[in-house]
């Protein structure tokens, strides 16, 4: 008998993996549920100790906060108005995520992208609405890939620390952003607060047809399936996923490393940019400081808490949006300073971040089976 | 010196959710020996000294440390205990100097450091070891023997009253693993530490240890006083059948054309050591070039360039005639191949499953070899199935995460990856690193039959009996360069074992 043939024998004689795990995904699934869910219920428990320290009672916090957020029609409406901007901001930290990269440049490229949009209309204003709308998201995402991929660029041809430099060109963004509203482009109509021209009523976005819903809520999430489809079902996604799992297999390889950072950026990038586009063109109908309203801050938020899985961060961004829509209630009927829900996503964040720890640690969540 | 402990494992169970790792081992450690612990890859022998340090908290049963039972919940634990472990995993600092990484991992490390009188230490410290590592060198630089002797070395200047060494062995050349265990035989019979070693290689057990226990799919199923006990009959216990001695069949020469070809190939040094400098290297189908050299003399670097992983600094690698620069779209036409050292660090992504591992080469090509965009996702369980079972891998599930598997399954995993399907050129690097007895025969089986099917090998080894074994034609690599060249049949071990300490 050849040194093989004794090989393949051995190979069959022995029992391998072949008792599968089938339910293992599901029980993974869970888990990643069940993490972030029990750290905002510690936040929750935090704040309130906190709240009953200022002499405040948790429970109508809770309440007013339910009210607040989900208790109405008008209030869930401005809850999804306000986790509309959310999903593709959140987008713009959770696609790099795949790669290792933590990005939390978004809002430069959400004012960017709102403004680039806003250029790209004035001249077409009284163009045939679709051309004009559509002319106007191609520039948003243009400018806010163009921004958050020069931060992909630094990284993977200089090795330029991602998350810093997506932060200072957020603040040059910015800066950029409120010169040219305050100066060039600025309408000298808008008196009290700056702004541009507006993009004509003809070319805003109506709601959601047949609701009365923030459309860019639909294009959020569509966003979010597509980008989880993108992830987790083609092979550029497995390529990011291997990169951002291991720099050194992906190199070994041979998976075009550079190439696949610059481009995660531009598409997170975009993804804000766009959702600055559609802040424009359903809100504000112009660019100004209405833009800068943090949503590229709640989106890094929002990303980690649903583990930078884009279909995690529908349900999440719905929660913080409610979180920020219950804000102005809570001011108001209990007399708290309007710093409070700032602390309160504070709180959250911290538990998020320390419920990574957990994962791994109950044995029932774990792979079984008999080797 | 502190005195050496006696340990005792009493019934110890772990789970790993269904999974049992060690059902009701019991054994006994006396103070003062060298106990030896074998058993196949996956046997669970990591897995329960892991328990004894604290790493992780076992299901059930005891362990009494000179005859007091304790309760080890916390590597804290285990270190005030003196109880000390070297991992198979490298658990340095990499960004941190070695005579750093020494310092800080003492228990109680003053809030301000007196680095010059710290330095002065741990020089007259390091005097009196039997292999020295640069003191000021980043740990990250270093290469896989290099590291592996300063977690040893880390160790021994904690004062360890008990000291596990988890295949400690299997990164150091024959000289430095003689050095090494006699040391520390040494320190065990002068009564100031007890060794637990874990390891495959039973002629160290027979010169080493004093005493043997054997694991097999996680029971004690036997062991004694190692003199009593030949190489035979432990191996016939750590797989629970005879082993037959497998034979290595060589079929057909080297064709004429070279496969790969390095033409002055040179790359920066770092950390003042020289970098490459290859005047010429070339393997043709057919052939395996057994690449020998002691660890760290740039075998590390030769096999990061040809896989991809470093930017040469000029020269040339031709493979299959045209020149390559390890895009992936050139290693799939071409076929070619690399098992890095260390695979868990440089060839798997620890996070995802044994089945996305298994499907890293291929996942974005079709049966045709044309790329696809979407993942099939039967046809990569299918094919990590078929791997799992050819190469026998022992996994509690295809979906957990590569990371939780024995040593000796991960490196399998990357070898059924690396040889699936057609291969024309084939770099390994330490193909045979923390596997047993069984599996190393089926290694290099494999690698031969690979050469026999017209396969180009190039074999980066720091074993030289292995080298010898597998190898048609044998380069000797020192300070970065190619020292000498033999074929390998009626080659002169004893020449070449000059040739790689430089001393010729
Ligand atoms: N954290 C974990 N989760 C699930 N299974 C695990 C975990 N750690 C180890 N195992 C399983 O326990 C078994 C024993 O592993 P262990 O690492 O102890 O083997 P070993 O005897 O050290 O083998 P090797 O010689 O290959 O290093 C393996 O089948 C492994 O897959
Ligand atoms: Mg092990």
């Amino acid at each position: 008998m050849t040194a093989i043939a004794q090989l393949g024998a051995a190979a069959a004689a022995s029992p391998s993996a072949a008792a599968a795990d089938r339910l293992y995904p599901l029980r993974r699934a869970l888990e990643t549920l069940g993490a972030p869910l029990a750290a905002l219920l510690l936040a929750a428990a935090a704040f309130a100790v906190l709240l009953a320290a200022l002499g405040k009672s948790p429970a109508d916090f809770c309440a007013l906060l339910w009210k607040g957020a989900f208790g109405t029609w008008f209030s869930w409406q401005n809850t999804l108005q306000r986790a509309a901007p959310l999903l593709l901001t959140a987008l713009c930290v959770a696609v790099p995520a795949q790669l290792g990269l933590v990005i939390i440049g978004g809002e430069g490229a959400l004012a960017l992208g709102g403004l680039a949009a806003t250029v790209a209309a004035l001249p077409l204003v009284g163009a045939w609405t679709p051309f004009v709308q559509i002319t106007m998201a191609i520039a948003g995402f243009a400018a806010g890939g163009l921004w958050i991929g020069i931060t992909g660029l630094l990284r993977a041809r200089r090795g330029v620390n991602e998350t810093v430099a997506s932060l200072v060109l957020s603040y040059i963004g910015i800066a950029l952003f409120n010169h040219l509203v305050e100066g060039p482009l600025r309408d000298p109509a808008s008196l009290n607060k700056p702004s541009t021209w507006g993009i004509g009523d003809a070319n805003m976005i109506g709601p959601v047809p047949g609701t009365e819903l923030h459309p860019g809520l639909a294009v959020g999430v569509i966003a979010c399936v597509l980008c989880w489809v993108l992830i987790f079902r083609t092979s550029t996604g497995f390529a990011a996923r291997v990169t951002g799992g291991n720099l050194r297999a992906a190199q070994l390889q041979g998976l075009p490393v550079a190439r696949l950072i610059v481009l995660a950026c531009m598409l997170g990038g975009g993804f804000a940019g766009l959702a600055g586009m559609m802040e424009v063109a359903a809100v504000n109908g112009r660019a100004n400081a209405s833009l800068l309203a943090g949503y590229g801050y709640s989106g890094i938020l929002i990303a980690f808490l649903a583990r930078h899985n884009p279909l995690a961060i529908i349900p999440m961004a719905v929660l913080l949006g409610g979180v920020g829509a219950a804000g102005g209630l809570l001011q108001r009927r209990m007399d708290l300073p309007d710093a409070t829900v700032v602390v309160l996503q504070g709180f959250i964040f911290i538990a998020i971040l320390a419920s990574e720890t957990l994962y791994g640690r109950f044995a029932w969540f774990q792979p079984r089976g008999k080797a | 010196m502190t005195p050496a402990v006696s340990v005792e494992a009493v019934g110890i169970t772990k789970r790993f959710g269904a999974f049992t790792a060690l059902s009701d081992i019991s054994l006994r450690v006396r103070p003062a020996s060298v106990h030896a612990l074998l058993g196949e890859n996956g046997a669970g022998k990591s897995t329960l000294v892991k328990c004894l340090l604290g790493y992780y908290r076992a299901d059930e049963g005891s362990f009494l440390i000179d005859g007091r039972e304790e309760t080890i919940a916390r590597p804290a634990d285990a270190d005030r205990l003196g109880l000390g472990m070297v991992y198979q995993h490298f658990t340095l600092v990499p960004s941190m100097t070695v005579a750093e990484n020494l310092v800080m991992s003492r228990a109680t490390v003053p809030a301000v450091i007196d680095w010059r009188r710290e330095r002065a230490e741990l020089e007259s410290f390091m005097a009196q070891m039997p292999f020295r590592v640069p003191l000021g060198a980043d740990v990250g630089g270093l290469a896989a023997g290099e590291r592996q002797k300063t977690e040893i070395l880390k160790q021994l200047y904690l004062q360890r009253r008990l000291l596990v060494l988890d295949e400690p062995t299997s990164v150091l050349t024959p000289q430095e693993a003689e050095e090494m265990l006699t040391l520390v035989r040494g320190l065990a019979h002068s009564g100031s530490i007890t060794v637990c070693i874990i390891t495959h290689k039973l002629k160290e057990v027979a010169r080493f240890a004093d005493e043997v226990t054997v694991l097999r799919r996680g029971r004690a199923v036997g062991g004694g006083a190692a003199r009593d006990l030949a190489a035979p009959e432990l191996t016939a216990m750590m797989i629970g059948e005879p082993q037959a001695p497998a034979t290595l069949e060589r079929r057909g020469g080297a064709a004429k054309e070279e496969r790969l070809l390095v033409r002055h190939l040179r790359t920066e040094g770092d950390a003042g050591r020289p970098g490459l400098d290859i005047a010429h290297l070339a393997v043709h189908p057919r052939e395996i070039v057994g690449v020998a050299g002691v660890s760290g003399n740039g075998q590390k670097e030769l096999a990061e360039v040809l896989g991809g992983q470093r930017a040469p600094a000029g020269g040339e690698v031709i493979v299959a005639g045209e020149s390559y620069a390890a895009t992936r779209a050139q290693a799939q036409a071409r076929g070619v191949r690399v098992l890095p050292e260390e695979p868990l660090r440089n060839g798997c992504v620890p996070r995802m499953s044994v089945t996305d591992n298994l499907n890293l080469r291929s996942f974005d090509r079709d049966d045709q070899g044309r790329p696809r965009a979407w993942l099939d996702a039967r046809a990569m369980a299918e094919r990590a199935r078929r791997m799992i079972a050819s190469y026998g891998v022992r996994a509690p599930s295809r979906e957990a995460p590569i990371g939780v598997l024995s040593g000796g399954n991960v490196q399998r995993c990357v070898l059924a990856r690396e040889l699936d399907g057609e291969v024309g050129l084939l770099i390994v690097a330490n193909p045979c690193f923390g596997l047993d007895v069984k599996a190393v025969a089926e290694v290099r089986a494999r690698i031969m039959a690979a050469r026999n099917a017209g396969t180009a090998v190039l074999l980066i080894s720091e074993d030289l009996d292995e080298i010898l074994e597998l190898a048609d034609r044998i380069v000797v690599m020192h300070a970065g360069t190619i020292v000498h060249e033999t074929p390998a049949a009626g080659a002169d071990a004893q020449a070449i074992g000059a040739y790689m300490l430089g001393s010729h």
